[in-house]
């Protein structure tokens, strides 16, 4: 690095901006490397998920029929609103990183508040189906009955070693959605905080990566159950198997 | 990394994504109470890879983002097949053994 430049360094230094850290140079700098940060640590999430998601593919090819009985058993209107909820999320959150880059305070405050809205929405729906499977006896553990109310439901009872394999498929679908649900909880408490200070002017144009980074966190949230719906929900509804 | 200066997107763009995004959503129900035998899952998957890759391009701004972003994510791919394919290299050929 020549002098000069170290000279135009000290002095961008010495009047700096206070939000530019002293290990930058400018803050398109600081952003670049938050953002890698945050691509990183999403990253991590993928192969934390990617765990279940292979434990979800052995067992699934190790037990198929017990994944097809239990997979049908699972309400598909609410799984199919909950997805189409979350979409809708992921739109307002978009668009609120957008006003954020524009400076619109109040609109980022909508925007923020309408994905906690939606987000407080895909968990009360997630509850509802956690009730029902509680109700049903399909909560892996000492109660679990795979063919519990099958019959007064008009269904057929399945054998008794493929309703047994269910509580297999039961164990990773509240796994799997449970550590998706736990990401939500985390994500509408930091939600809360975003809406604070973004309310107080925590926020202005250059100078929102905490709420960019965010909605990276949101948009991957939104990626795991796009990928947990077809996989849980929707193993086999098709007439013919 | 990027000559700095952010990319504004045209909530437009934002808008249409999310439509397509809710087309997928109800084709891919559609398709599961159909038979296409194997090709289920694989109608399935392929629809939520195609979701997931508008949201990351659009939604999450890689389209728009430092080359380097792109990177990282190809190097969690990369590791994420190599835990899938190993895992189902061996699970799937114990039965051709026994």
């Amino acid at each position: 690095m020549s002098d000069s430049q170290t000279t135009t360094l000290q002095a961008a230094h010495q009047h700096h901006d206070p939000s530019l850290l002293v290990q930058f140079d400018t803050a398109f700098q600081q952003k670049d490397a938050s953002q890698f940060g945050m691509w990183v640590f999403l990253i991590t999430e993928i192969m934390f998920f990617g765990g279940l998601f292979g434990a979800y593919l052995i067992y699934r090819n190790l037990y198929n029929p017990a994944w097809v009985a239990a997979s049908s058993s699972i309400d598909i209107s609410l799984g199919a609103i909950n997805t189409a909820v979350l979409i809708c999320s992921s739109l307002t959150m978009a668009m609120g990183v957008h006003s954020a880059a524009l400076g619109a305070r109040k609109l980022l405050v909508f925007w923020l508040v309408a994905t906690l809205a939606l987000g407080s929405v895909f968990l009360g729906i997630k509850a509802v189906e956690y009730h029902q499977k509680y109700v049903e006896h399909h909560i892996p553990g000492a109660n679990f009955d795979f063919n519990y109310d099958r019959v007064e439901k008009g269904e057929k009872p399945i054998p008794a070693d493929v309703a047994t394999q269910t509580s297999i498929f039961f164990a990773l679908y509240f796994a799997m959605t449970g550590m998706h649900a736990l990401h939500m909880i985390i994500g509408v408490g930091i939600l809360i905080f975003l809406i604070y200070r973004a309310y107080n002017g925590a926020y202005p144009p250059h100078h929102y990566t905490m709420v960019e980074n965010f909605g990276l966190y949101w948009h991957f949230v939104d990626i795991i159950w796009i990928f947990l719906f077809p996989l849980l929900y929707l193993v086999s509804r098709s007439p013919v198997h | 990394m990027s000559a700095g200066g952010d990319h504004i997107v045209s909530p437009k763009i934002y808008v249409t994504i999310w439509l397509i995004l809710l087309a997928f959503t109800g084709i891919t129900v559609w398709a599961a109470f159909q038979s296409f035998g194997i090709f289920n899952p694989i109608i399935a998957l392929a629809i939520a890879c195609t979701k997931a890759t508008l949201v990351i391009l659009f939604f999450m701004h890689v389209k728009y983002s430092p080359r380097m972003i792109a990177l990282v994510i190809g190097c969690g791919l990369f590791f994420l097949s190599i835990l899938m394919v190993l895992t189902c290299a061996d699970y799937i050929s114990r039965a051709w053994v026994s």
